[in-house]
């Protein structure tokens, strides 16, 4: 079985955002970037997976649409113990690019199970992996808060309203994952660090796609006003506020 | 032409959402100056549908069919495709939760339509087709031209403030064509008598300040009171003091309430990406400098032990 992981370059997330040129571009002075976590989370999941010999898992493959400033990013996931990595040389115009390109990867390189994250830390847009199966013809699972191999059979744990239900799918399927799928993110030892150097990254041409969405700007929330504080003796004054001024009780 | 939008429901009643989408919908088949659609898929009943109406659906169409009892996101999306090119939908509609989630970019795809994901309010302009969304987890937002044809937007929880405006529409039953299901369902668990952390209008919350999980009885009894669902911070879960499923944040579930009560919670950026998107915040806190009264409208500088208990009899007081 081989498994591919979709990775995405966001900032740390803990970075303030800042917009420059009339707030159409987003600042990246001093912001530090990362595996966007749910993605690292895959990751890690696929790794647990891989690590027992009776799931036979033949390698695991990281995919990322991004130009060579997101290398240090892929080769983290190759610390951490990705076997190979795929970089496309785009700049990741919109989620409807990203997988078209991913896609067109995959139809000439085919995987068993695709891992990808229900969003990304910067465009929030939960679109990637959903597109890839579409772009494929192939099952999505959405919601997803484990996998497991029993027997050969792929199992997904899938969230629901108020609690969750097994999929079983036809593969080669598109896991879409969240909370639960890892308990914590696994971290890159000496050895895979060093390891990671000597392990392949192939950076691939991008395919003709054209983004379907264009970002005009950026706006800052506005700011709120200021905290109403309230004297811990006179709880009641709250529930007042809470009813009468906000509107809410 | 005609502005499409896919309703929800629990068996076989409509999520509050789906009315909040059809409202939604019909203003911006007003700005395109067409027709509202809505589209239910399962087990609803005429009496049901029709409560589409009252949010100003011109029409519904309602797809009944054992095949769609579970969620197979092609199945689903195939159907939901039919009827946009039935109806010929130049906008398609969604929550922007699970189902919204999981569907919005395969129809995305599908009909070669640009993904608006988790608007919060109407298009600025129809031409060009601009939406207005959050990105960085809520640190920012970002105006988006959707260039297709073909507009697929997900409306972002309890961000628009529906109004009913009655009409009478016709309901129509529509025999969508189902190929093969590739995936199969089993072992459904589901609570049920319990409020939905991501559907509830109050949120009741406790982080690493409670100390244990043995304080949170007034957590509990509050949000009993109030109608409110719980929640906690990611510490709180990974401790095993409450379920994952209650995990706020970032990494842990979105919530827009009217109303969260955060209550030895820090407030910190990760946590706050979960929930600033919520119309009102309480904060409860002994640390007066603690980065939630920041985000907070009202908050009380106090020991959560003994400021919940007064709180649980100020609000007996007023019920
Ligand atoms: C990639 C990443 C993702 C993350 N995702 C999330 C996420 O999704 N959700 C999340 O919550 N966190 C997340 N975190 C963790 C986050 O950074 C914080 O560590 C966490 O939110 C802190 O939880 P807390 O506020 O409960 O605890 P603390 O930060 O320990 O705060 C406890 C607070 O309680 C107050 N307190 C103490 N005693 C009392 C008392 N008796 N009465 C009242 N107040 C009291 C203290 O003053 C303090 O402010 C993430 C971190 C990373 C790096």
């Amino acid at each position: 079985m081989k498994i591919l992981v979709c990775l995405s370059n966001v900032p740390d997330t803990t970075t303030k955002a800042k917009f420059v040129n009339d707030n159409k571009v987003f600042d990246t002075t001093g912001v530090q970037w990362i595996i966007n976590p749910w993605d690292e989370l895959a990751l890690t999941r696929a790794i647990e997976l891989k690590s027992d010999a009776a799931n036979a898992i033949e390698n695991i493959t990281v995919i990322t649409v991004g130009k060579n400033n997101v290398e240090p990013t892929i080769r983290k996931a190759l610390a951490i113990g990705a076997d190979n990595a795929v970089r496309i040389d785009a700049e990741p115009s919109d989620a409807y690019f990203v997988a078209a390109q991913i896609a067109e990867y995959i139809k000439s390189n085919p995987f068993d199970v695709i891992f990808s994250g229900i969003e990304s830390a910067d465009h929030n847009g939960s679109a990637v992996g959903g597109m890839l199966a579409e772009f494929l013809n192939i099952p999505s699972v959405s919601a997803v808060s484990g996998v497991s191999i029993v027997s050969g059979q792929v199992k997904i744990t899938r969230d629901i309203d108020g609690g969750n239900e097994e999929v079983t799918s036809e593969l080669p399927v598109v896991a879409i994952v969240q909370k639960g799928i890892a308990k914590e993110p696994m971290i890159a030892a000496m050895r895979g660090i060093m390891m990671a150097r000597n392990k392949p990254l192939n950076v691939i041409t991008p395919a003709e796609v054209e983004a379907l969405t264009e970002i005009v700007n950026f706006e800052m929330p506005k700011p709120k006003p200021a905290c109403k504080m309230i004297d811990p003796e006179n709880v009641k004054e709250l529930v007042n506020l809470l009813q009468n001024e906000a509107k809410v009780l | 032409m005609s502005v499409l939008v896919f309703t929800e429901n629990w068996d076989g009643k409509f999520k509050k959402v789906s009315f909040e989408l059809v409202s939604y919908a019909s203003k911006i088949a007003e700005m395109l100056n067409t027709q509202t659609v809505a589209l239910s898929i399962g087990n609803v009943q005429d009496d049901e549908l029709k409560k589409l109406g009252n949010y100003a659906a011109d029409k519904i169409i309602s797809v009944k069919n054992e095949k769609l009892n579970i969620l197979d996101n092609q199945a689903y999306t195939s159907v939901i495709t039919q009827v946009a090119e039935k109806e010929g939908a130049k906008v398609v509609i969604l929550a922007q939760n699970n189902m919204g989630k999981a569907l919005a970019p395969r129809l995305s795809v599908k009909l070669k339509a640009g993904l608006g994901a988790g608007v919060s309010k109407l298009p600025s302009s129809t031409e060009p087709f601009t939406v207005f969304k959050k990105v960085y987890s809520g640190k920012a937002y970002s105006n988006v031209v959707i260039k297709s044809d073909v507009k697929i937007l997900t409306l972002a929880q309890n961000s628009f403030e529906f109004e009913e405006n009655t009409k009478s529409p016709a309901i129509e039953n529509f025999d969508a064509n189902i190929g093969d299901i590739k995936t199969s369902v089993s072992n459904v668990k589901k609570q049920t008598g319990k409020i939905l952390l991501t559907d509830a209008e109050i949120v009741v919350s406790g982080g690493r300040g409670m100390k244990s999980s043995n304080n949170w009885a007034p957590i509990e009894e509050l949000a009993q009171l109030l109608g409110a669902a719980t929640a906690c911070s990611r510490p709180v879960s990974d401790e095993g003091w409450r379920p994952h499923e209650e995990h706020t944040g970032q990494t842990g579930k979105i919530i827009a309430p009217n109303l969260y009560i955060a209550a030895g919670i820090s407030g910190a950026i990760q946590h706050l990406a979960g929930i600033s998107s919520s119309k009102c915040i309480v904060a409860i806190n002994t640390d007066k400098d603690a980065p939630i009264f920041e985000a907070a409208n009202y908050g009380i500088v106090g020991d959560a032990s003994k400021v919940l208990p007064d709180l649980i009899q100020a609000v007996k007081e007023i019920k």
